[in-house]
């Protein structure tokens, strides 16, 4: 079921408009990201989310009721704040305490309802502590129950981890994850940690000056970017660009110039354009000497290679020892690709190589502009 | 720089003479037993403390004194902590040129600022000496209390505020759970400094004092022009020794460098 939706909203900075005929529907239980370059509008449709910022144009809609107008001490929604925000001036209990005291909610069940939250998040024995007395961590720790003690209909995170060091962080994340699930709350998450993002999510939304360049599930969006700006910003460093597209349900090709062709596996419902490139991450993509591709290469017959299809002629400009393997970058007429392979002895600079494109590793991407 | 200069050294003992010895000689003299003010003093006694309290005069001042800096300072605060808090949180048109009108009072003389209210409160509007005294001191305290109030708004992070509001506080409430506790020390210091402002201060209270109506360093100006005895030397050390207490307390809140930083 819709919980809520954002309908063409816009959002302006003094003259500079962030947000510019927005929209971004989300599903009750699902935990949400928000994933993108600084300046990508994120946090502003998480503040817009929140309340603390009003649309210029636009309306927000939360269970039905147009929302657009509510004030944010109105709405109910948790929110977890990067500098995570405690009282500076009250224990941890009555940072927890703070929000139902607002409700009106007597003595006892607050003492019950804290200490709930406090179990839920670990920190039992820390009532009377002061944030000034808690670690990173266990202050973000704080700050969730309390936003979350209010039972609020809607949870935001905005950059909650990126205070924290590296092992805290992950550990952060996946309590965070246990905690939404088990609480079953609707969450939108900020991040602009892509692993982060990825691994928490149910859905992630790529963001990218002020709209939102794809959203779907994290493998789907690992898997297949739909668009070149998502492609890029996943790994896929290596894009081609060929003239004209030819598409025959279950194959796409690109034809190139003399009889250069690309093949690409074509995903049914994957909406095709007439500005496609095909990506490919450097790991997927393979390089070969003309010895190597006349016994035919990443299920490709030698025949079809010497054809010209899904494959390119470069010589290796540069050459970098990355441990497991090596890492080229190789020159070619379509521009320079990178590449990586395990091998023993590495190609020498100027090396004449072919790069070999596996028809299910290349995804079509709508070109940015 | 472990190196010993010794020019700098002398430098300083003789700036600093120059800065504490009239203190020291004023100090000296209070407690001397003559009728002038007379250095080295001759004798030893306190009367001339004792004369203070004799002297009708130095006490209505002194009350008049004390209930202008602490109504003022009331009045200062009512309009100084809502502006401060506008300034340092809101964006809105106009804000800069609101910003230098709170602070000039600290920026334009005394003199003028103290013959301008003469001229518009007292026989523009005429309104009474005491109303007209107790505005002109209003006036002089708010840049203080703007600025150490805008200083540690300035230092208290916005977001927690927004917590409190995602909590369901309005902004009201959050301003008095959340913020009031947390800038309580510069308000204290800032209330603090005014009140010394207002206490020491003479080029204001000057044009505004009238029948019956003075402030206790006017009173001292027209004691010191009938009379030159050590009263005025005892109640200078009392000044001080104020003075002194108020500062120690609010460099032990929040540090003087707070006056100095430029925010």
């Amino acid at each position: 079921m819709e919980l809520l939706s954002l309908q063409n909203i816009s959002v302006a900075y003094e003259k500079n408009l962030i947000l510019k005929d927005f929209n971004l529907h989300i599903q009750e239980g699902e935990l949400i990201s928000l994933l993108g370059p600084s300046g990508c509008g994120k946090t502003t449709t998480l503040r817009l989310i929140a309340g603390f910022l009003e649309a210029k144009d636009g309306k927000f809609m939360f269970k039905g009721k147009d929302y657009t107008r509510v004030p944010v001490n109105k709405r109910n929604f948790g929110f977890v704040f990067q500098s995570y925000a405690l009282f500076p001036h009250m224990t941890v209990y009555d940072n927890v305490a703070y929000g139902l005291r607002l409700r009106k909610v007597d003595q006892s069940q607050i003492a019950k309802r804290v200490q709930e939250m406090l179990e839920v998040v670990d920190l039992k024995g820390f009532e009377k502590r002061f944030p000034g007395e808690l670690s990173g961590g266990q202050r973000q720790r704080v700050a969730i129950a309390r936003a979350l003690v209010i039972q609020p209909d809607l949870l935001l995170f905005d950059e909650p981890l990126s205070n924290l060091d590296a092992n805290l962080r992950v550990n952060m994340r996946v309590e965070i994850r246990r905690i939404q699930k088990q609480l079953g709350i609707t969450t939108v998450y900020v991040s602009h940690d892509q692993e982060e993002c990825f691994s928490i999510s149910d859905k992630v939304a790529i963001m990218n000056k002020g709209i939102i360049e794809q959203l779907d599930a994290p493998s789907t969006i690992y898997k297949y970017p739909t668009t070149e700006f998502v492609a890029r910003f996943i790994g896929f460093n290596n894009f081609i660009e060929y003239g004209e597209m030819h598409n025959d349900g279950s194959v796409v090709t690109l034809h190139g110039a003399e009889g250069t062709r690309l093949e690409v596996s074509h995903r049914s419902g994957h909406p095709l354009t007439d500005s496609m490139k095909g990506a490919i991450r450097p790991d997927d993509l393979l390089v070969a000497t003309d010895s190597e591709c006349a016994e035919g290469v990443g299920g490709l017959t030698a025949a079809e290679l010497a054809s010209g299809l899904n494959v390119i002629n470069g010589s290796v400009k540069i050459s970098t020892f990355l441990g497991r393997s090596y890492q080229y970058v190789v020159d070619t007429p379509l521009g320079e690709f990178t590449v990586n392979r395990e091998m023993e002895q590495p190609f020498d600079r100027g090396t004449t190589v072919k790069l070999v494109l596996p028809r299910e590793k290349v995804v079509l991407v709508q070109s940015s502009k | 720089m472990k190196e010993k200069h010794r020019g700098l050294a002398l430098f300083t003992t003789l700036v600093f003479i120059f800065l504490l010895g009239p203190l020291f000689i004023i100090m000296a003299t209070s407690f001397g037993d003559s009728t002038v003010l007379k250095f080295p003093p001759e004798g030893f006694s306190f009367r001339w403390y004792k004369n203070i309290f004799d002297v009708e005069m130095f006490m209505t001042t002194f009350k008049v004194t004390i209930v202008v800096a602490l109504a003022g300072n009331l009045i200062a605060l009512l309009i100084g902590v809502p502006a401060a808090y506008a300034l340092s949180r809101f964006n809105f048109k106009g804000k800069g040129l609101l910003n230098t009108i709170f602070i000039s009072p600290i920026l334009i003389p005394g003199v003028v600022l103290g013959f301008t209210m003469l001229k518009y409160l007292v026989v523009t509007f005429n309104l009474p000496i005491y109303t007209s005294l107790l505005i002109g001191h209003v006036v002089l305290m708010l840049p203080f209390i703007i600025r150490v109030i805008a200083s540690s708004l300035s230092n208290f992070d916005y977001a927690v505020e927004e917590a409190a509001m995602s909590l369901g506080a309005s902004r009201l409430k959050t301003f008095f759970t959340v913020v009031l506790p947390n800038i309580r020390s510069g308000l204290i210091a800032g209330v603090l400094l005014a009140f010394l402002e207002s206490f020491n201060n003479v080029d204001i209270s000057v044009f505004m004092t009238g029948p019956g109506v003075s402030t206790l360093p006017i009173q001292m100006l027209t004691y010191v022009e009938n009379y030159f005895d050590p009263t005025i030397a005892a109640i200078s050390v009392l000044l001080m020794a104020v003075t002194a207490l108020l500062m120690f307390s609010i460099e032990r809140l929040m540090g003087l460098s707070y006056f100095t930083k430029n925010n």
